[in-house]
C-alpha cells in the first residue's frame, strides 16, 4: 500500500469518525426534540405540575432553574474571580501555589454525587438550611467555583504583559491595575466561559436531589417579598428544578401524560442550553470586538 | 515560611470545622424553638385561623398522596405553607427523628429502620394502605401465580416461564433493591421470605421504571402498587385472589402494608391538625381512592410491627 | 501641603493594595476551606463502617456478597467497584477513537467546516443534563441492545454507551487545544520532508501530543466514573459481578444513588454508602495524579 494510499484511507476514516459524532448529535437533538416539541406551549411553560390529572406544566421548575441559576451565579461569580485573580496575580510561583492548583483540579472532577451528599450533610442538616435553594447553590457554587477559577485564570493570562506593566509603570496600584485594566481586556473570555458554566448548572440533577429537594411549594406569584414563605423569590423554600423533575416524573410520575411532560420538559432544557451557547459566542464575539482596537 | 503557612491553614481549617459543630448547635436548638413557637401559635389561633409552615419529608410512594392533600389544606388554610419532600422512606425517618422535618413519610414500620430508641420517640400515624401485586409482560400468557411459584421465580429456582404454566420464555426479574420497602413489604407478605439478589436481575427504585422495563421486556415479572397499574401490563392473581381494594380491606389478599406519617412526639398544633385531615373522611375517600391507595379507615383487618393481623 | 496630597495618594495607593490581596486571598481560603470540609465529612463518614461498625477493608474491597439488610449483613463492594472500573474503561476505549479523529478533523483537515459545525455541536453535548442521556438511553441504547444481544438490553455495554457520548466533549476539548497548541514548524518540517498528511500526523503530531491526548482520556474516564444518574437508569443495579456486558450490573454511583434515600442515617446500611462513597473520592484523586503524571510528561 502506497503513502498515499494510506494517506486517503486515513483521511477518510478520520472523517467517519467526526461524521458520526454529528450523526450521533443530530440523533439525539432530533429525537428529543421531535418527541418534545409538539408538547411545549406557553400553557405548559407557565402552568404549575399536576399530580394524577392531565395537562401539568412546568412554570415553578422553570423559574427554579433560572432563579437557581442566578443565586448560583451571585456565590460563585465574585469567589471566582477573587481566587482566578489570586492564582494568576498573587500567588508566588512554589509548593503552596502548586498545592492550590491541585486542589482546583481535585475539586473541578468531582463527582456530582459526592458533592451532594456533602450538600446534604453539610448545608442542609448541619447549617439547617433544609432542602432550599440556598443549600441547591451552595453545592452548585462547590461544582462550579474551580471551572470558574481556571476561566479566569485563563482570561487573565490571555491580558498582554506590555499592557499591564505599563499601568503598574504608570503608578497605579496592582489592585487598580487588575481591576480597571486588565479585567476589561479579560471579559469576553471570562464571560464566555461563564456562561458555558451557566448552561451547566441548569442540567445539574444529582446534586439538587439531595440539596434544594424535590417538590415545590406553592408559589404566589404576586409576592416579591423574598422573606415571605410563599414568594417565588425567597431563597429558602425548597424548589424543584426542571432536571430534578424530569427525574421525578421518569421514576413516579402518576400523570397520564407523564411521558409526554418528560419529553417536553427535556426539550425545553435542551432549548435553553442551546440558547446560553449562542448566547455565549455571541456575547464573546461582541465583546472581542468592543475592547480588540476595531475603532 | 512553608510551615507558618500550613499551620494557619490548620488553624483555619479547625476554626470553620469548629463553628460548623457551633452552628450545627445553635441551628438545631433554634429549630426546636422554632417549632415550639409554631405550635404554640397554632394553639393559639386553632379557633381562629391556621398559620405557619409544615415540612413533610420522606417515601416517594406516599408522596403524591400527602402533596395532593397538602394542596386542598392550604386552598383552606391560606396562611399555611405546607411542603412535601419525596427523598425516601430512610431520608423521612432521620429527618424527622433529626428535627428537621415535622414529619416523617415511610412505607415501612420506624422499628425496621430506626434504633429502638429513637424509634420509640417516634409516634405513628397511620394514614392509608397501599397494595402491591405482581405484573409481567403482556407476552407472558398466565394471570396468576401461586406463592410457591413467586418464591421460586425470585429465589431463581423456576427460571423459564413453562414451568409456571407460560410460554417457552426466560424469565426476566425486575426487582427493587433490597434496602426498599415496597420490596420488604413484598418480601414479607407475598414470599413469605426474604431472597437474594439474583445475578442478572434488574434492580429499580422507581415505580415507573420497574412499569417500563417490565412492559418492555419480553419474559419480565416486577411487583407495583395498585395506583401504578395499567393495561401496558399484566397485573397477576396472588393465589387466586385478585388484587382489589375489597379484598384488600377484608384480609383475604395480604400483599399490602401502611403507609406512615411519623411525628417525634405527640403532634399538636398546625401538624396535629393536618394529619387529622389527612385521615378524614374527605381526603380517605377523596385523594387516597383517587390516587390509588386504600383507605385506611376501611381496612377490616389490622396488622402490627411484626406482621400479626388482628380482625 | 504638596507632600500631605502625596502622603494621601500613598494612603489611598497602599489602601487599594491591600483590599485587592485581602479580597483574593479570602477567595482562595474559601476555597480551601470548601475542599477540605468536604473531604473530612467524606472522610469521617466514609471510615465509621470500618471504625464503628467494625466491617473489615477486606470485606469491602475483597467481598463479592452484597446483602445488606441479609442476616448477617454483607457489605462486599467488589462487584461496583469492578462495574465502575469496567463501564469508564469501555466508555473511554469507545469515546478515545471518536473525541480523538473529531480534534483532528478540526486542527488538520477542515478547520474552518470543523470549527464552524463541529464544535458547536459538541459544546452542545456538554450542556445536555444527564437525566436526559439517562432518559434517552432507556429509550433508545437499551431497546436496541435488548433486541439484538441476549439478555434485558440493560447493562455494562448500555451504560458504556451512554457515558461515551456523555464524556466526548471533555476528550475532544482537550485533544483539540493539544493539537492546536503544536508548534507549526514540526508539522512542516514532516511535510518538507516529503511525507503525506497522514505520514505526518502518526508519525509526528500524535507522538509528541500523546501525553496530552492521554490527559483527555483520563479526565473523560474520571467522570464516567462519577458520572451518577444517567447510569443508574440503564446499568440494570444488580449487586453482583455480571458474566456478560449485557447483564445487568452496578457501579459505585448507581448503588449509591439507588439506597441512599431508603436508608436511616447514622445505620451501618447507611454508612457503608457513604464508604463507597469516599471510595469514590479517592479515585478521583488518583485520576488528577495520573492527569498531573501525564502532563508533567507533555511539558518536558
Amino acid at each position: 500500500m502506497s503513502a498515499k494510499t494510506a494517506d486517503k484511507i486515513a483521511t477518510a476514516v478520520i472523517v467517519f469518525f467526526a461524521g458520526i459524532i454529528v450523526l450521533i448529535m443530530a440523533g439525539l437533538l432530533g429525537f428529543i426534540l421531535v418527541r418534545g416539541l409538539g408538547h411545549i406551549s406557553f400553557d405548559f411553560l407557565t402552568s404549575p405540575p399536576e399530580t394524577i390529572k392531565e395537562g401539568g406544566g412546568i412554570g415553578p421548575q422553570l423559574f427554579n432553574s433560572l432563579f437557581l441559576l442566578v443565586l448560583t451565579m451571585i456565590i460563585t461569580v465574585p469567589l471566582g474571580l477573587g481566587a482566578g485573580i489570586y492564582m494568576s496575580e498573587y500567588a508566588k510561583p512554589g509548593k503552596v501555589t502548586d498545592f492550590i492548583r491541585l486542589i482546583v483540579e481535585v475539586l473541578s472532577s468531582f463527582p456530582s454525587i459526592v458533592v451532594g451528599l456533602f450538600g446534604l450533610l453539610v448545608f442542609v442538616n448541619m447549617f439547617g438550611f433544609g432542602f432550599s435553594l440556598f443549600s441547591g447553590a451552595l453545592a452548585l457554587t462547590v461544582f462550579n467555583l474551580p471551572l470558574m477559577v481556571r476561566i479566569t485564570e485563563q482570561g487573565m493570562q490571555s491580558v498582554p504583559q506590555a499592557q499591564k506593566e505599563a499601568s503598574l509603570a504608570l503608578g497605579l496600584s496592582k489592585w487598580k491595575t487588575i481591576k480597571s485594566i486588565m479585567l476589561p481586556i479579560a471579559l469576553p473570555i471570562i464571560l464566555t466561559g461563564t456562561i458555558l458554566a451557566a448552561g451547566r448548572v441548569f442540567g445539574e440533577a444529582a446534586a439538587l436531589l439531595f440539596t434544594a429537594g424535590m417538590s415545590s411549594p406553592r408559589l404566589d406569584f404576586s409576592d416579591w417579598n423574598p422573606l415571605s414563605p410563599m414568594s417565588p423569590l425567597n431563597p429558602f423554600r425548597p424548589a424543584e428544578t426542571l432536571a430534578v423533575h424530569i427525574w421525578k416524573i421518569n421514576s413516579e410520575g402518576l400523570a397520564p401524560d407523564a411521558p409526554e411532560i418528560a419529553a417536553g420538559a427535556s426539550a425545553v432544557l435542551i432549548l435553553t442550553v442551546l440558547i446560553f451557547n449562542l448566547l455565549a459566542r455571541w456575547v464573546g464575539r461582541l465583546l472581542h470586538k468592543k475592547f480588540t482596537a476595531t475603532k | 515560611m512553608k510551615k507558618s503557612l500550613m499551620l494557619v491553614m490548620a488553624l483555619i481549617l479547625t476554626f470553620t470545622l469548629a463553628a460548623c459543630g457551633q452552628a450545627n448547635k445553635t441551628n438545631t436548638s433554634a429549630g426546636n424553638d422554632a417549632g415550639a413557637n409554631s405550635s404554640a401559635n397554632g394553639e393559639k389561633e386553632k379557633t381562629t385561623e391556621l398559620s405557619g409552615s409544615i415540612l413533610a419529608v420522606g417515601s416517594s410512594a406516599l408522596q403524591p398522596l400527602v402533596d395532593q392533600a397538602s394542596k386542598s389544606f392550604m386552598d383552606k388554610n391560606p396562611k399555611v405553607s405546607i411542603q412535601v419532600q419525596g427523598g425516601g422512606s430512610g431520608t423521612g425517618l432521620t429527618q424527622v427523628s433529626g428535627g428537621q422535618a415535622d414529619i416523617g413519610n415511610s412505607d415501612v414500620f420506624a422499628e425496621e429502620k430506626l434504633e429502638a430508641g429513637p424509634a420509640g420517640e417516634l409516634v405513628d400515624h397511620q394514614v392509608a394502605v397501599v397494595a402491591m401485586a405482581a405484573v409481567v409482560n403482556p407476552d407472558v400468557n398466565i394471570d396468576n401465580l401461586t406463592k410457591d411459584q413467586l418464591v421460586q421465580i425470585f429465589t431463581g429456582k423456576i427460571t423459564n416461564w413453562k414451568d409456571a404454566g407460560g410460554p417457552d420464555q426466560v424469565i426476566q426479574i425486575v426487582n427493587r433493591p433490597s434496602s426498599s420497602g415496597t420490596r420488604a413489604t413484598f418480601e414479607k407478605y407475598a414470599l413469605g421470605t426474604k431472597t437474594d439478589d439474583l445475578a442478572g436481575a434488574i434492580q429499580e427504585d422507581s415505580s415507573g421504571n420497574v412499569k417500563k422495563l417490565v412492559k418492555e421486556t419480553p419474559g419480565a415479572i416486577g411487583y407495583l402498587a395498585l395506583s401504578y397499574l395499567d393495561d401496558s401490563v399484566t397485573t397477576l392473581k396472588y393465589e387466586g385472589v385478585e388484587a382489589t381494594e375489597e379484598n384488600v380491606a377484608n384480609g383475604t389478599y395480604p400483599v399490602w402494608a401502611y403507609e406512615h406519617m411519623y411525628t417525634k412526639g405527640e403532634p399538636n398544633g398546625l401538624v396535629k391538625a393536618f394529619l387529622d385531615y389527612m385521615v378524614s373522611e374527605e381526603v380517605q375517600n377523596g385523594d387516597v381512592v383517587e390516587l390509588g391507595y386504600i383507605p385506611a379507615s376501611k381496612m377490616q383487618v389490622k396488622r402490627d410491627v411484626d406482621g400479626n393481623i388482628t380482625k | 501641603m504638596a507632600q500631605s496630597r502625596e502622603k494621601r495618594k500613598l494612603k489611598q495607593h497602599i489602601i487599594e493594595e491591600w483590599t485587592g490581596k485581602v479580597f483574593t486571598s479570602l477567595c482562595i481560603v474559601l476555597l480551601v476551606v470548601t475542599i477540605f470540609s468536604l473531604v473530612y465529612f467524606v472522610a469521617t463518614k466514609g471510615f465509621s463502617s470500618f471504625i464503628k461498625d467494625g466491617i473489615s477493608l477486606g470485606e469491602i474491597f475483597g467481598g463479592i456478597k452484597w446483602k445488606p439488610e441479609g442476616e448477617p449483613p454483607l457489605f462486599g463492594a467488589l462487584p461496583f467497584i469492578i462495574g465502575s472500573f469496567s463501564t469508564s474503561i469501555l466508555a473511554a476505549v469507545i469515546a478515545a477513537p471518536l473525541s480523538i479523529s473529531a480534534a483532528l478533523f478540526m486542527v488538520e483537515i477542515m478547520p474552518k467546516l470543523g470549527r464552524k459545525y463541529l464544535q458547536p455541536a459538541i459544546e452542545l453535548l456538554a450542556g445536555i443534563p444527564s437525566v436526559v442521556y439517562g432518559f434517552v438511553g432507556l429509550s433508545v441504547i437499551v431497546p436496541f441492545y435488548r433486541d439484538i444481544f441476549p439478555g434485558q438490553g440493560l447493562g455494562i455495554a448500555a451504560g458504556a454507551s451512554v457515558l461515551s457520548i456523555m464524556i466526548l466533549p471533555t476528550m475532544t476539548s482537550i485533544a483539540t487545544d493539544a493539537l492546536a497548541a503544536l508548534p507549526p514548524g514540526l508539522k512542516e518540517g514532516s511535510y518538507a520532508l516529503g511525507a503525506t498528511r497522514w505520514q505526518t500526523l502518526a508519525r509526528t503530531v500524535i507522538p509528541t501530543t500523546l501525553p496530552a491526548l492521554m490527559t483527555g482520556v483520563v479526565l473523560g474516564m474520571a467522570r464516567a466514573f462519577g458520572e451518577a444518574l444517567a447510569v443508574q437508569m440503564v446499568i440494570g443495579n444488580a449487586p453482583h459481578i455480571p458474566k456478560s456486558l449485557f447483564e445487568s450490573a452496578s457501579t459505585l454511583t448507581s448503588a449509591i444513588t439507588l439506597s441512599m434515600g431508603n436508608t436511616v442515617m447514622g445505620s451501618v446500611q447507611n454508612n457503608v454508602l457513604w464508604t463507597l462513597a469516599l471510595i469514590l473520592m479517592l479515585m478521583t484523586f488518583i485520576f488528577v495524579f495520573i492527569v498531573r503524571f501525564l502532563e508533567r510528561r507533555a511539558n518536558r
